[in-house]
């Protein structure tokens, strides 16, 4: 298979991670859309093609950690872990309804595959550093990813954690910065100002990767939607976790990627579509069987 | 006659011989906690993570999940204000393995003021679901209390006075988790305390027997989980109960004994300890003084209520 009809495979997955996730958010009446989206391809290449997982066993020790510290993203990683095979595709119809695994934020004590809770905002990338940690205490050679979302470096807990992970030399670690340019309600744009969405980008005008890059981490810049960036990019910095430096993958992403619509939109962080939206989305997306 | 801090150093180094996945996290003051003891003895083992309390925590609990026995140590009131949501949210909502090694709790603090005295630590971490709090006297309970938390699976906060105080027990003792412990049968009164503060009840009660007055002590080394029973039986025993803590009157200690009773075997409690205010820079016997904790205050106050 070449790498283009490889990442043709990619993109349908991940429509169908979209259409999975807008349409468990629609069915449950309640939440996000424009975070799951940005971060689904990003989700959709670690799943299938960089993580060293087993569905089917999925606390096997030497798993690649995989923590979504965006924890609002849920849906996102749950249509992502259905498709992969962790669990039933018809079991996201369960999300946010009461006695299920599928809580509104990841929770490790309810849904296997999950590596840790998240939810509250910026404190994934501290569990992450503490895999990567014991993995070399341990002399294991697994990878940790962590997704951030760009609001969430709003926190300092995540300040705390881009500190101290050089200090460890952890090239186990990886952290992906899922930059959508939008938050849930953030800052409105001045007259002619220019940004990604309809809001201002929180770190817009910010020399991200120079703060990075100068507290010691080693930093790639991807299109985090463009399969032929984000696949190499991953794939690279596993091959390089034996190295004394972590690695922050700078994603640029649109929030709510992938319908018109809901693309640069801040009001789609949380929304849930009506039934004509969805006929749309579907459309768009290629899912014939809802179209019909 | 050791100090909590020193027992707490010492105890994590012998404990690290025999465990191998005993790790100590540091945030920056193990000086102070006596955390370096165990950094000189294992430096390879001993996780210098910063001023930055927020990120350790969630560090100890990655380190958890890889099957590591985590002790996290700083000040009480950086664990319990300031990185009080990954404790809430990485350590209890998850039951890590982790343990949180309290130190300088209460209000003798070693004159480091009001900004370094917690004054509601057991009210936060016992009104958290999953969480076991403990609180040791004296230096072989401590001991034994800090070898039991690293045992057992899952979070434990324990709660660590700074200083020395003479033992109350001796090396016979072994702790058990929710049982309570009495320290002096007594008629008219029976204090109930938690941590060195018992001691301090005990000589109170002392000087009460001088004056005539019949005073227990019950000792609750273990707030949580606690054995309601024995509260209950101890207190049915005195005419008037009366919680003393270093620690706010609300929601500590005295809540958990009138929360206790309030259903079980209704009766008037009255809470001894620091009255919906801060503390101050001063030395302990001041503090102690101050807030009517010492055994001569301690034992006029009581007096005020039998008479």
């Amino acid at each position: 298979m070449s790498n283009n009809s490889d990442y043709k495979e990619l993109e349908a997955l991940a429509r169908k991670g979209r259409w999975l996730a807008i349409s468990t958010v629609a069915g449950s009446g309640a939440g996000h859309v424009g975070g799951p989206f940005s971060a689904m391809d990003l989700l959709v290449a670690l799943y299938f093609r960089v993580m060293n997982i087993k569905p089917e066993d999925p606390g096997w020790e030497d798993r690649d950690r995989f923590i979504l510290s965006k924890g609002h993203s849920s849906i996102g990683q749950y249509a992502v872990m259905a498709l992969r095979g962790y669990l039933p595709i018809e079991e996201l119809k369960t999300f946010d309804k009461g006695n299920s695994r599928l809580q509104g934020h990841p929770d490790v004590t309810k849904l296997p595959g999950i590596d840790t809770s998240t939810g509250s905002l910026g404190q994934g990338l501290s569990v992450g550093l503490g895999f990567a940690l014991g993995a070399r205490l341990r002399g294991k050679k697994f990878h940790t990813f962590v997704v951030l979302g760009d609001g969430e470096l709003q926190e300092g807990m995540v300040w705390e954690a881009l500190h101290i992970a050089p200090r460890y030399k952890l090239g186990n670690l990886t952290a992906i910065l899922d930059w959508n340019g939008l938050q849930q309600f953030g800052w409105v744009l001045a007259v002619n100002e220019q940004h990604r969405g309809d809001r201002r980008d929180p770190w817009g005008g910010v020399d991200l990767r120079g703060i990075f890059e100068k507290l010691g981490w080693r930093c790639i810049e991807i299109n985090g939607h463009d399969f032929s960036q984000v696949v190499p990019a991953l794939q690279s910095v596993k091959a390089s976790g034996e190295s004394d430096q972590p690695t922050m993958i700078i994603a640029h992403t649109v929030k709510g990627k992938g319908v018109h619509f809901t693309e640069g939109k801040h009001e789609w962080h949380s929304k849930v579509a009506t039934k004509d939206e969805l006929r749309i989305i579907a459309k768009e997306l290629g899912i014939e069987e809802a179209i019909a | 006659m050791k100090a909590l801090r020193d027992v707490f150093g010492d105890t994590l180094v012998a404990l690290g011989w025999t465990n191998p996945n005993v790790l100590v996290l540091d945030a920056d003051l193990a000086n102070s906690t006596k955390a370096d003891k165990f950094a000189i003895a294992y430096p390879d083992r001993f996780l210098q993570m910063g001023i930055a309390e927020q990120n350790f925590v969630g560090v100890a609990v990655g380190l958890a999940s890889l099957g590591f026995v985590p002790w996290l140590s700083t000040f009480t009131v950086f664990f319990t204000h300031r990185a009080i949501d990954p404790i809430r949210m990485l350590v209890a909502q998850t039951r890590a393995n982790v343990k949180i090694g309290a130190a300088y709790s209460g209000i003798l603090t070693g004159l480091t003021g009001k900004t370094h005295q917690d004054v509601q630590d057991i009210a936060i971490m016992r009104a958290m679901p999953d969480m076991t709090v403990l609180a040791p006297a004296d230096a072989i309970e401590g001991e034994a209390i800090i070898r039991w938390a690293t045992d057992f699976q899952g979070p434990v906060y324990l709660r660590l006075a700074r200083d020395a105080s003479p033992n109350l027990f001796d090396e016979s003792y072994s702790f058990v988790p929710g049982k309570t412990i009495s320290l002096r049968e007594g008629s008219d009164v029976l204090l109930i305390s938690t941590g060195p503060q018992s001691l301090r009840c005990v000589k109170a009660a002392e000087l009460l027997e001088a004056d005539g007055i019949s005073a227990g002590v019950l000792h609750l080394p273990s707030i949580k989980p606690i054995n309601k029973e024995e509260v209950v039986s101890a207190s049915e025993k005195a005419k008037l109960v009366i919680t003393v803590e270093e620690h706010t009157i609300y929601g500590g200690l005295g809540g958990l004994v009138a929360e206790i009773l309030s259903e079980a075997s209704p009766r008037k409690v009255v809470r001894f300890g620091i009255d919906d205010r801060w503390g101050e820079s001063a030395p302990n016997d001041y503090l102690l003084d101050l807030f009517q904790m010492s055994p001569p205050r301690l034992s006029e106050r009581v007096k005020t209520l039998v008479r």
